[in-house]
């Protein structure tokens, strides 16, 4: 008789799957229903097989929190129609996609929807947990407790900014797996990783048992490669969605990431 | 999330603020406020709060910061007595002139205190974000005077409305950085400057031009401004020889209201009323009038009253004001209206011009379209309360406004013959 793993148990489980095999996790991130509303599940399901985890971008008006290309997708995704309501309604009725769905949005969708309905539905959706940008831990005992009630993570984002104490407090409130955002500008054709980023991840980990993913704009094998011994999975999110936009195949994309 | 407020926690939570209780160690009035910040900010944020209790509570860093506002912007600015206006409204009408700030609007106070206490902090630059312009260049100013470089961005769909305040930030050292994102006004020039601050949150110093944001700037932009309401009701005492029987702001973020009412929120016999932007009317999307229309929600880092759909996206907003078009206000005036201490109404486009039509021809002061919105909220207050003492907070001056002005209100040409 095999275990029912809980709804966040299961993101932490796929990505520690990926390293049992020998790979680094692999985390794609699409805003939901950019470019094209329709392809939305499609695509869900195509980076689901290469991906561990999928992101799902819940779009905002106002993603503080994100660069120019998740700000140009979030408004065309609203333009088009796309909420919350909606991708749960998608996610419901399109069934298991393949991997463990974590969907990402800002508080005021949330809030909007309501805690305990977005709760129910999302669970039954087959929703794993919620990355929150603008949801530091200090303000989260509310949402935390809701999602608690359905076993939903909530994942904690650390920064090479946040001091020692308090990063020991969210590797350790973390759920699925702990969200290291790095801001150090390792970008386009730069694959060496500085020593204060490894030092940096090495600290994190040192914090948790859950596994540890690294947001970086990751766009090269190489980079994808050197992180695996640092981190267990990796984030691609930007570069994914700027591949979508180009009309390429996402997953021959993601595929290349760890070939 | 909760955001009722009952009679009893009313009482109790206004008799908090008045003992400068709150915002409590969570950054919170009542239910509003805290901080809902990327975690990249968090560290900056703390550092922040712990610096403004510390510099605001030092009697050199305030004596200095006396001196300059004294010295270099002009205070305390001049209580006048309107007696055209009072005239007209059956009332006796006090202009608290901010408008005769050093660059011309209450923006000033803030923008000085919070480049000096950059200047403590060690920032090496500062980054802001503008509206109508009056932020960018009271900030611009206050960084050249206190030595730090600055960039402020603003909406480019503000840059084209509020130009000479463009060309004046540009003299005055500052770069100005047009944001082509999102709805190109207010808003979208705080969500970039927020994005720049995430990717430098410990060399640079944000800023903040109203009291919204996370905490600790709310409560810092209020102690600023507060030096408003704390002239008014001195002056008001040696002038009129009383307390005014009401004070009128306009309302955007809401900082020259919550400068001009905090100081005298204990002071039972005193009304305030708060004046947001009406813009066409009460459609969907033809104003600014949050406090009238939105619900709570959170927005540019904090929990307050905000204008967003069924979705949770915000809504986009119109105001013939640069200033009041943001579709959120500050917490403490969430709280001030769900306690019911401060009365919110709406002004018209049409109201806000034809107000400052009428205080230009009986006064001889051109007001900004932003304080126009209380000089129109004032006028219909004292219709339905006739002879009181009225101070309207004059946030700043319209010379920024006539590329606007001269689109609603053509200037005739006037014959040579006809010029007698």
């Amino acid at each position: 008789m095999t275990e029912v793993l809980s709804p966040r148990d299961r993101i932490s489980e796929a990505l520690r799957t990926a390293n049992a095999n020998g790979k680094v996790g692999l985390v794609p991130f699409i805003t939901a229903g950019y470019p094209d509303k329709d392809l939305f599940i499609d695509t869900l399901k195509a980076i689901a097989r290469e991906g561990n985890v999928v992101e799902v971008g819940v779009p905002f008006s106002d993603p503080m929190a994100d660069g120019v290309t998740i700000q140009r997708s979030s408004h065309a995704a609203i333009a088009a129609g796309v909420s919350l309501h909606w991708i749960i309604d998608e996610l419901t009725a399109a069934g298991d996609i393949g991997a463990p769905v974590v969907l990402m949005s800002y508080m005021n969708p949330l809030l909007a929807f309501g805690f305990d309905e977005l709760a129910a539905k999302s669970a039954a959706a087959g929703v794993c947990g919620f990355i929150v940008p603008d949801l530091p831990w200090e303000e989260s005992e509310l949402f935390r407790d809701v999602l608690d009630s359905k076993e939903l993570a909530l994942v904690q984002l650390v920064t090479p900014a946040t001091p020692d104490p308090r990063l020991e407090l969210l590797c350790k409130g973390s759920q699925g797996f702990v969200y290291a955002v790095t801001i150090t500008g390792i970008t386009g054709g730069d694959v060496a990783l500085p020593p204060e980023v490894t030092n940096y991840l090495d600290q994190v980990k040192s914090h948790t048992d859950l596994p540890v993913c690294a947001g970086f704009g990751v766009r090269h094998a190489e980079q994808v490669a050197n992180l695996g011994s640092h981190a267990n999975g990796v984030i691609v999110g930007s570069a994914l969605v700027e591949r979508l936009e180009a009309g390429d195949d996402p997953a021959a994309f993601l595929a290349g990431l760890r070939a | 999330m909760e955001s009722e407020v009952d009679k009893q926690q009313g009482a109790d939570l206004l008799a908090r603020l008045i003992g400068n209780e709150l915002p409590d160690e969570h950054g919170r009035y009542g239910p509003f406020g805290g901080c809902y910040a990327p975690e990249t900010l968090v560290p900056a944020l703390a550092r922040l709060a712990e610096n403004v209790y510390r510099y605001l509570d030092d009697d050199n860093f305030m004596a200095h910061l006396d001196s300059q506002l004294r010295g270099w912007v002009g205070r305390p600015t001049p209580l006048t007595h309107a007696a055209g206006l009072s005239e007209r409204w059956g009332a006796a009408v006090f202009l608290k002139r901010e408008d005769l700030a050093h660059t011309g609007a209450h923006k000033i106070n803030n923008a000085l205190g919070q480049a000096l206490l950059a200047r403590e902090m060690g920032a090496k630059r500062v980054i802001a974000e503008t509206g109508a312009g009056q932020h960018g260049v009271a900030t611009a100013a206050a960084c050249a005077r206190v030595g730090i470089p600055c960039t402020v961005y603003m909406g480019a769909v503000d840059i084209q409305r509020q130009a000479p305040n463009v060309d004046r930030m540009y003299q005055l050292g500052a770069k100005v950085v047009p944001v082509e994102t999102g709805d190109r006004t207010l808003r979208a020039a705080i969500d970039e400057a927020f994005r720049n601050w995430v990717a430098d949150p410990e060399g640079s110093y944000y800023l903040l031009g109203s009291a919204v944001g996370p905490h600790p700037y709310p409560y810092l932009v209020q102690r600023l401004q507060s030096v408003i309401g704390t002239e008014v009701r001195e002056q008001m005492l040696s002038i009129a020889g009383d307390l005014p029987d009401i004070a009128v702001a306009c309302v955007g973020g809401g900082s020259n209201a919550i400068g001009l009412f905090h100081p005298m929120l204990a002071d039972e016999s005193v009304e305030f009323l708060g004046v947001e932007a009406g813009g066409y009317g009460p459609g969907l999307g033809d104003n600014s009038a949050t406090l009238a229309a939105g619900e709570p929600g959170v927005l540019h880092g904090s929990y307050s009253v905000l204008l967003y759909d069924d979705n949770g996206q915000i809504q986009e907003t119109h105001s013939i004001s640069a200033g009041l078009d943001y579709p959120g206000v500050g917490p403490e005036h969430s709280l001030l209206k769900a306690i019911g201490r401060v009365s919110y109404v709406t002004a018209t486009d049409d109201s806000a011009l034809s107000a400052l039509q009428e205080c230009c021809a009986a006064e001889g002061i051109l007001p900004a379209l932003e304080s126009a919105h209380a000089f129109a909220g004032a006028r219909d207050w004292a219709q339905q309360n006739p002879g009181k003492r009225i101070v309207i907070g004059l946030s700043g001056r319209g010379d920024k406004d006539m590329p606007t002005l001269s689109q609603h209100i053509p200037t005739p040409i006037v014959a040579s013959g006809d010029a007698a």
